[in-house]
This record gives C-alpha cells, structure tokens and sequence, in this order.
C-alpha cells in the first residue's frame, strides 16, 4: 500500500489537545508541512502565544519560545535581530494580538521586521472560556457580552489584516480561511509565501485565518463553519489585502 | 595600566556592558538613563551588535527575552516606571532561567514621580518585583568605576545560575562625570561558549530547544520552584559581594549602597573628626544582602544606621540580618537628589546618643499626621489640598 499523506515531520508526536474541529489543529498541520516543503526545521523558531495554542511549543518539532500574552511579535524581534538566520515565527490568536498584544504587532509591521505572524482570528477568547475579543462580531455571543456585542458599548470589531496593510513597511498581508478544502490549500499557499518572504528577506508577512471555535460558539463544528461563511467572511473579506513581494525582491 | 577618561556614568554603563560582550540592547527613552540607548544605538552597530528602540518597556523587555533566549549577551535599560512595565518579562525569564542584564537607573517615585535619582525600587528589585516566587541578582555600583565594570559581573553571574541579573543605580550616578578606566580585555563575544538551551540560529547538529516558564503538569512547577531555589541559596551563600571601610573600631555602623555610601563616606569622615568611630558596610549585591556580615558586626557595634533615598526599604534586610542585636535607625531621603554628609554626621551621632535628629521616627510622623488628619471631618483633604 502506498502512503498518500503522512505527519509532517515538522510536528512532534504529540497529540494536540485541540477540541474537535478547532482551527487551530488545521493551521498547525499546514505551518509544519510548510516548514517540511522549505527546508527550515533547524531554523525555524516558533513564539508561542498565551491562548489555546499556548502549547504550540509541544506540537511544533522546531526550537521554540513561550511568552507573555500579545509579547509575541516584540519576542521575535529580539530573536531575529539576535540570530539573523534564524526563521521566525509568531503564532497568535485574536485577544493575544489584537487586544493585550496591539503595540507589538502594530510596531513590529511599522518597523519592517522580518518576521512571519500567524494569526488566527475566531472572534473569541478560547482559553479563558469564550470572552469577547476585539474581532467578535456586533451581535454575537460572549461570556462577557451575553446579550451579544453591542455596538455602542463595545464598538465594532477591529479588521486588523486591513489595519496593518496601511503600514509602509508591511510587506504582505493576507487574510484565508481554514473553513474547505480549496480555502485551506488557499491557506497553505499564503503560509508557505508568508514563509518564503522571510527566507528571501523581504520583510513583515502577516496571514490571517479565519478559523472556527466550536467550543466556544457553543455549537457544533458544522455549525460553526456555516457561521464562518456566513457570518465572519461579511466582516472579515478573504483576500491579499498587501503584496510588495515582488516589487521588494527586484528592490534588493 | 589602562588610561584615565572623564566619562559620564551612562556612557561608561553602555560602553562597559559592550566591553563586555553584550550585543542586543533594547530599551525606550525615559530621564535619566537616556545617553545609555542613545550611546547603544551607534555603538551597537559599531560593535557588531543589534539595537531596537521599542515602542514600550513591555516590548523592550520582551525583545530582551527573545535575544536572550538565543544566547547572546542581551540587555536593556530604563528608569523606574519603565522597571514597573517590565516586571512580567522579567518574571518570564526568571521562569524560562534566563541570563540577560537589565538595568534600572533609578528615579523619584512613586508615579511619575520626579526625574533625580533616587532609591526607591530597592524592594521591587530584591524581592523580584513580578508575579511568581523568584530573585534577581541585583548589582549597586557607586561610582562611574563601578557603572562601567559591573556588566561584566552581572552577565558571568548571570549565565553561571541562568538567574536574570539586574543593576541598579541612580540619576545621580547616571548623570554625573567622574574619571574612571576601562580595566579589562574586552570580551569578543565569539570566544564565549553558545549555551546547549539556546535556540535560533541555524543548527543541524542539535536537538530542538525550549524556552518556556510554564509548567501546567501535576507536581512539575513545584520541581521548577524548588530546584531554582537550590540555586538561589547557593547563590546566597557564595555570591555576596560588599565593601567595609572603617569597621574594626567603629561604634557606629552606616549601611548604605549607590550614591547615598557615597555620601555616607563623608559622613563618616565629620564623625570620625568629631570624635565618634563611624564604619561603614556598603552592599554591592543587594541580593544577595551581605546578612550574615551586619549581623556579626551588630553584635559589635552599638547601634547601626541606615542611609537610603527611600524610606527604609533597605533597611527591612538590615532589620532581618540583625534581629535585634543592636537599634538599627534610619536616615532617609526619598526623592531628594542627594543625601547630605552633614544631615548623615547628625544622623550618626543620634544613633549612638538615643537622640532624634535627622532620624525617622514613626511615631513622630504619625503623631503630626494624626494631628492634621483627625481635625478636620474628611480625613484625606480640605480644600481640595492632601493633607
Ligand atoms: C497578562 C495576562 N492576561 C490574561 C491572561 C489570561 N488569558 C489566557 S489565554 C487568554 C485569551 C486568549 O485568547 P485568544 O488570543 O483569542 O486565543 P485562543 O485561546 O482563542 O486561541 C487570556 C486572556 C494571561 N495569561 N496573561
Ligand atoms: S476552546 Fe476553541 S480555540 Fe480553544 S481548542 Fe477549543 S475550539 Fe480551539
């Protein structure tokens, strides 16, 4: 019998203890089959989050740092400035990033750094229990806005691959989902450059994934891909909202 | 022998830790330690090294975690409220057992505070000032000789426990010029062994390494506590650095660190002109505290007197190492820009005589407050005015 797929060897034996249909077991895999495709493992670092992917550090077979919530972006500065060959990772979900950790990942896209982020957006807090973070949708369910989000008390949810795009220095800017078969191969394609541009020098490579928390949504993974496509993709556009790739390797 | 420059007390910090080998520095401006990124920002790139201004202490602080973590001898700088930003990254690398050099040149606080220097984090910095029960290694030099010399000392302390180290000093000594030299071989950082638990770089002749201060498995964070704390009692035993002058006979001890010995010195000499035998034991770890040095000199001297620019925080340790062999008193000067040789000569012969002057007295203070904030009926402020 012949073997059509196997585990990458970028991923440790580890079993994620990621919940059924969770996002970020799908964007694992496709991070460490890219890092198998390019050739990085004994370069590679990974900056683990504080969040459900905290232990990104176990499943990742590649040096690794855990760090302070939202510090990510800061802490692979420090790294790649320190060990210019190494190829750096910060992998993040939407509280570390878009709220605690803002400064860091606005700054590191301002100034340029040659880092790769991969951020995965599920409108929620999944570690502490399904609080509302800066990218839940008006209307939708929290913990900490049982009424739904409320618009004029919580504001509207911060679009941050659209926010970053607007920053010079940012490189690439992408926004996939991780919800069918062609948007995940969509989504490989996007880490895999996101990747590559580091390898090349290019500069800040950011993709954003949209991503399921079925935990959390309190429904089933069906269910909770049918409120990505219907409900987050509206306020969450896929797409390449910034690419200099090209313009910057010519450049160089 | 090596010659003799005027230099400022932050340039000679920045070109001492570069002479020592340090090649990331971090940092975020705030008075008065400013001329050591400013001075780090060209040297740095002179030197081979990297150099980050950060949007924040948070970032500094973090950018120095991830450095760290790849070996290099790494460093940042700020003054105190920038040290209150940093405290959870500095709790992660204590967490993670880090070496790195963070410095604090201290100013007035609490708050904003004001921009001379002062000793007010004595607490925060010995009593590792973040979450989670660990130490720093806390280095107080007093002079610009000293500002220069002590990077080197904190990264090999540093790197022989993989506990963080951490200088503290003060605006005054920050700001001022003395002449001092450059005494040791530069260190090339190229000679220094790469630590087996650094990551990054490209390496196809290791296994992976971690760098992470969780430890969620039953019973795993209680072995990570304890097994630091080997290293801290170790550390406690051997590492304690200080300097005496004028012990042997003295009848009144001074214990006082930074720019308050400085001024202590002094002190010490008008005493000892007026006739009573003033020593002084001055910390240069701060942790370690020389405990076990005060308390053999408690029990030979008749009373100790404590010199700081904060109100007794050092003299917590004093109190702890002496336990009540003799009176331990204080002289204290928070955030006034330097203490007074001749406040401290009165100070010293109050000590010996039983008297008030220039000490701290709690029930005086407390006796005025009492006074000001039981006459009127809102207890806090009249006219809009703290009392
Ligand atoms: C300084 C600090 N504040 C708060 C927390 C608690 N905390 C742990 S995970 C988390 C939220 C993570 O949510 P997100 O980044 O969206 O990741 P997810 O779990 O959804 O993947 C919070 C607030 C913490 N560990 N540290
Ligand atoms: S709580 Fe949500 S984000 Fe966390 S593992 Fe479960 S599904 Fe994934």
């Amino acid at each position: 019998m012949n073997a059509i797929t196997k585990r990458p060897s970028s991923l440790t034996q580890a079993q994620f203890h990621y919940c059924p249909g969770c996002g970020h077991s799908v964007v694992h895999r496709l991070v460490a089959e890219v890092i198998d495709e390019l050739n990085i493992k004994d370069r590679a670092v990974v900056v683990a989050p504080v969040g459900c992917a905290v232990f990104a550090d176990k499943y990742f077979d590649v040096d690794s740092i855990q760090g302070p919530h939202g510090r990510g972006p800061a802490i692979a500065t420090g790294i790649k400035r320190a060990k210019p060959e190494s190829i750096v990772f910060s992998y993040q979900g939407d509280g570390d990033l878009a709220s605690i950790g803002m400064a860091e990942i606005v700054h590191a896209a301002a100034r340029g750094e040659n880092i790769t982020v991969i951020f995965i957006n599920n409108t929620i807090y999944g570690m502490t229990g399904g609080q509302m973070a800066p990218t839940t949708l008006v209307g939708q369910v929290a913990t900490t806005a049982p009424k739904g989000r409320n618009e004029k008390l919580q504001g509207n949810p911060i679009n941050v691959s659209e926010m970053l795009a607007q920053l010079k220095s940012a490189k690439y800017i992408e926004r996939v989902s991780s919800d069918s078969a062609p948007n995940i191969i969509k989504a490989k394609k996007a880490i895999k450059k996101a990747f590559q541009n580091q390898l090349d020098g290019v500069g800040f490579s950011f993709v954003e994934v949209l991503s399921i928390c079925p935990t959390n949504w309190g429904v089933t993974p069906l269910k909770g891909l049918e409120f990505l496509r219907e409900k987050m993709i509206a306020q969450y556009p896929l797409g390449v909202f910034k690419d200099l790739t090209v313009a910057n390797k010519e450049g160089k | 022998m090596a010659e003799k420059v005027l230099m400022k007390g932050n340039e000679a910090l920045a070109e001492g830790a570069i002479r020592a080998g340090c090649r990331f520095f971090a940092g975020y401006p705030i008075t008065p330690q400013n001329e050591v990124p400013e001075y780090m920002s060209w040297r740095q790139e002179e030197a081979g090294g990297a150099f980050v201004q950060a949007e924040s202490e948070v970032s500094a602080i973090n950018m120095l975690y991830g450095a760290a973590a790849t070996g290099v001898r790494a460093m940042t700088s700020s003054s105190s409220p920038g040290l209150s930003l940093k405290q959870e990254g500095i709790s992660y690398m204590a967490g993670a057992d880090l070496p790195c050099l963070i410095v604090n040149i201290m100013r007035g606080g609490p708050g904003l505070g004001n921009i001379a220097g002062a000793q007010g984090d004595y607490t925060q910095a010995t009593r590792g000032g973040g979450n989670g029960d660990y130490r720093t290694f806390v280095l107080a030099p007093f002079s610009v000789q000293e500002l220069a010399n002590f990077p080197k000392k904190a990264f090999e302390l540093s790197e022989k426990y993989r506990v963080p180290a951490m200088i503290l000093a003060d605006g005054i000594l920050g700001q001022m010029m003395e002449g001092m030299s450059f005494d040791f071989e530069p260190v090339d950082p190229k000679t220094l062994p790469q630590p087996c638990w650094a990551i990054g770089g490209k390496h196809a002749d290791r296994a992976r390494n971690m760098v992470f201060s969780y430890a969620l498995g039953e019973g795993e964070l209680e072995k990570m506590v304890l097994k630091r704390a080997e290293r801290y009692a170790l550390i406690e035993r051997d590492e304690v650095i200080y300097e005496e002058r004028d012990t042997q006979d003295a009848e009144v001890l001074i214990v006082a660190y930074g720019i308050s010995a400085r001024a202590s010195i002094a002190a010490m000499n008008i005493a000892r002109a007026n006739g009573i035998k003033a020593g002084l034991l001055r910390p240069i770890t701060l942790w370690p505290f020389p405990s076990k040095r005060i308390a053999e000199l408690s029990k030979k001297v008749k009373a100790i007197l404590c010199v700081e620019m904060s109100m007794g925080q050092m003299k917590v340790d004093v109190d702890l190492s002496v336990k009540n062999a003799c009176p331990v008193y204080l002289h204290a000067k928070p955030g006034a820009f330097f203490p007074v040789a001749e406040e401290i000569a009165i100070a010293i012969e109050s000590a010996l005589k039983g008297r008030k002057d220039q000490l701290f007295n709690i029930e005086d203070l407390a006796k005025k407050a009492e006074n000001k904030i039981y006459a009127v009926n809102n207890p806090v402020c009249k006219e809009g005015a703290l009392l």
